[in-house]
């Protein structure tokens, strides 16, 4: 399938700057494929009508349609308290926000009822905006630990990965994220630093392997150069396995990650989409230019 | 015989305890139930026992009837002392190849794993099986070094001259109602004696194990490290299930003389049916290090505090404890140091989890005596409890009587985070797996102080202890 994803990628990178944003069909397309039948093309992750609600039922998320596949990046930005991290946390499956309305589906599969465990074994992976301390488990063993639960989700029982392979693949991931050797000892996220709780993340990223992968504000709190290593790992892992949803409030990160789809996201909504250019203009324009009336 | 595969399927239904199953009894000699000057009678005379020792046994009787039942830590209303066997003697000689010992007893030390520990990294190992050490094996190396490791009831007999020296000094037998339990019925156990300057680097290790029902199992261990010698003494003990309760009363000496060191780690796993009141304390003399490791996981009361009495000058004490109280059971733990002597030093790390309407209690005390001038101690006690349902509380005591001393005291409790939970399932663990990481890295601090073997095996039960609910 990778000759398809790849064609898929550039083909809807071509394709999806045409289409203004409001009307494009969030999640099935009808395309001629090169040899010229039509066929129904399903988006990897697809987003339909998607309603996020607190627990005391306040609507959040107000209607959300989005498309991802392997190869894409797709940028989702919006001012504070737009709803960005909620969306987010609603993707992986956070039992304080619910999904009261719409579709939320991978490869076809209905995500809504999994909680966070079976999504992430099915692919889906979270970069957190504020990762969380766990005392006494260190990275290493962390990761080991992770990445069996998910060969085992996979596999149908226990199939743990083989320790020099493991060894070898942490090691790898570590010196390209420019991860400090001694950080694999260390407990996870504790005492780290903003810089090195990102790393961290983008660093457990590259070996859980996600198909598709979330990025909540991974660029906020870093200096010019931690973005660019976080960026440059991104961008690494986004290809024929990958597809990545950018969340990000400013324009700077996607300089290093040449998102493929920016999308507007105001209020709840996604309220412009286009390409990278979009970037650009709401750097030029800010948030208020975008901001539709029902929202003011 | 083996164990009956049917009564350990019943036993084990609803319950991840794996040690539960049991032997068929064929005991070479088993006392009437309950407890009378008689009984301490028979067995004193029954192990041959110089008169002192018999003496000493009688007279702990009667303080043990005199006293009452201690009204503080947990409920000991429900031990019905008149149900209970104070002696089972269940083969006739000591083995030290374990093929000699009965095909049962032998098939229940391998699935404990004992043997196969034995040949891969201990010095020592002591194994007993109701009141006696059936099995009981030393390096030959050790030995030739004039390091002694015998059962309790050996160490009598061959060496009676040193048991009589400390045998009840550091653990009067009117310490408590359950010192003079122990002290009238007592019955194996592990005595050690390290010679000076000898270190021995692999641990000894002794593993206790009840098979019978309402069975009262009273080991009794002395540990004499002389003057810069080093030991690492290790315990392990498991039990049948049963629909009624047995009791476990230990009694632990440990002297350390100048600049010597002990470590001494417990993996109680006892079943649930178990009442564990245990009492352990040492004494370390100038420039000597004490460490209790204490990992509580079983039973259905236990009472335990370690304790260390630093007597000398900048003498060091220790206590590592882990209690993990899962549904019925009630972990009453925690560790004493008194400093009696100036520059001495001590830590108490306490880690307790609570499950399923467990109770965890930590009961500590810190004392300095008047001319322990720049003692230093550090008590540092965090609960994390699973659920609502469970509970926690912590009791400790600070008596301080000299000014010039340093002491810390810290306290926390926590629940398990669902922003933590979250976190660890978005990457893939279940909400048990998840849950159990974080109790694991709760109790690191302790578990990394063991030698790898035992962290394992600790990991192993906290896992399986965590399996099946979360809170």
């Amino acid at each position: 399938m990778q000759w398809f994803s790849a064609w898929f990628g550039g083909f809807a990178a071509f394709l999806y700057p045409s289409f203004g944003g409001h009307h494009r069909p969030a999640s099935m397309d009808l395309r001629a494929t090169p040899s010229g039948t039509r066929i129904l093309i399903m988006a990897l992750l697809e987003l339909k009508n998607l309603h996020v609600a607190l627990e005391d039922g306040t609507e959040i998320v107000k209607g959300v349609d989005l498309a991802v596949n392997t190869n894409e990046t797709h940028a989702v930005m919006g001012p504070n308290g737009s709803g960005k991290s909620t969306l987010a946390y609603a993707l992986m499956g956070h039992p304080a926000y619910e999904i009261t309305e719409g579709e939320l589906l991978l490869d076809g599969e209905d995500l809504t009822q999994m909680e966070a465990d079976e999504r992430a074994q099915r692919g889906l992976f979270l970069a957190f905006q504020y990762p969380h301390a766990v005392p006494g488990v260190t990275v290493t063993s962390f990761m080991r630990s992770a990445i069996n639960s998910v060969r085992k989700a996979k596999a149908g029982g226990d199939d743990p990965i083989p320790i020099p392979e493991f060894r070898k693949e942490l090691m790898a991931a570590m010196e390209q994220l420019k991860v400090p050797r001694e950080m694999a000892s260390r407990y996870l996220n504790e005492g780290f630093s903003g810089g090195e709780k990102k790393r961290v993340e983008i660093l457990q990223m590259a070996m859980l392997k996600p198909r598709i992968a979330v990025l909540d504000e991974t660029d906020s709190g870093l200096d010019i150069d931690a973005l660019k290593i976080v960026a440059g790992g991104v961008k690494d892992l986004v290809g024929p396995n990958m597809g990545a949803i950018v969340i990000t409030h400013y324009q700077r990160i996607l300089n290093y990650i040449d998102p493929d789809f920016v999308h507007v996201f105001v209020g709840g909504r996604i309220v412009e989409e286009g390409g990278p250019e979009l970037a650009h203009k709401l750097e030029a324009e800010g948030y208020e230019a975008f901001t539709p009336e029902v929202v003011k | 015989m083996a164990a009956t595969p049917e009564t350990e399927i019943v036993a084990g239904i609803g319950n991840d305890y794996k040690y539960g199953f049991h032997d068929e009894e064929n005991y070479v000699f088993k006392s009437e139930r309950g407890l009378s000057a008689e009984v301490v009678a028979a067995i004193s005379e029954r192990k041959n026992e110089p008169d002192w020792m018999r003496k000493f046994r009688l007279k702990s009787l009667e303080y043990f009837m005199a006293r009452p039942l201690p009204e503080w830590g947990g409920d000991l209303s429900q031990i019905d002392f008149d149900n209970i066997y104070y002696y089972i003697k269940p083969t006739e000689e000591q083995a030290n190849t374990w093929e000699d010992l009965p095909a049962d007893i032998k098939n229940t030390w391998d699935r404990l794993g004992i043997p196969e520990a034995e040949r891969k990294f201990l010095a020592g190992v002591g194994a007993q099986y109701e009141s006696e050490v059936v099995y009981h094996k030393l390096q030959e190396k050790l030995e030739s070094q004039g390091v002694i490791f015998k059962d309790m009831d050996s160490g009598l007999r061959d060496h009676e001259e040193l048991v009589k020296q400390y045998f009840g000094t550091i653990i009067p037998q009117n310490d408590n109602k359950f010192a003079a339990l122990n002290s009238a019925v007592w019955s194996g156990g592990s005595f050690i004696y390290v010679p000076p300057g000898v270190s021995i680097e692999m641990p000894l290790q002794a593993y206790f194990r009840i098979n019978a029902e309402n069975m009262g199992q009273f080991e009794r261990t002395l540990i004499i490290v002389d003057e810069g010698a080093y030991v690492h003494y290790v315990e392990g003990c498991t039990a049948p299930i049963y629909t009624t309760d047995s009791l476990h009363s230990a009694v632990v000496e440990i002297i350390v003389k100048e600049g010597g060191r002990c470590r001494y780690t417990t993996i109680q796993n006892w079943s649930t049916n178990v009442y564990n009141l245990v009492t352990k304390r040492a004494v370390a003399y100038k420039d000597a290090t004490m460490e209790w490791v204490d990992g509580n996981l079983g039973s259905k009361l236990t009472m335990k505090y370690p304790a260390i009495w630093l007597l000398g000058e900048r003498a060091h004490g220790e206590v590592l404890s882990i209690a993990f109280a899962n549904k019925g059971q009630h972990q009453d733990a925690g560790g004493k140091a008194v400093h009696v002597a100036p520059k001495t030093t001590s830590t108490i790390t306490s880690k307790s989890i609570s499950k399923n309407g467990g109770r965890a209690s930590y009961r500590g005390l810190l004392e300095v005596a008047k001319g322990a001038e720049g003692a230093k101690s550090k008590v540092v006690c965090d609960a994390l409890i699973l659920d609502e349902d469970s509970r926690t509380d912590t009791y400790p005591y600070i008596s301080i009587d000299e000014n010039n001393v340093d002491i810390g005291h810290e306290a926390t409790v926590s629940k398990i985070g669902e922003e933590q939970l979250f976190y660890l399932m978005s990457r893939g663990l279940s909400e048990a797996e998840a849950a159990a990481m974080i109790v694991s890295g709760f109790v690191e601090p302790i578990t990394k102080e063991l030698p790898l073997e035992y962290a394992v095996e600790m990991n192993r039960l906290i896992q399986l202890q965590m399996e099946g609910s979360v809170g």
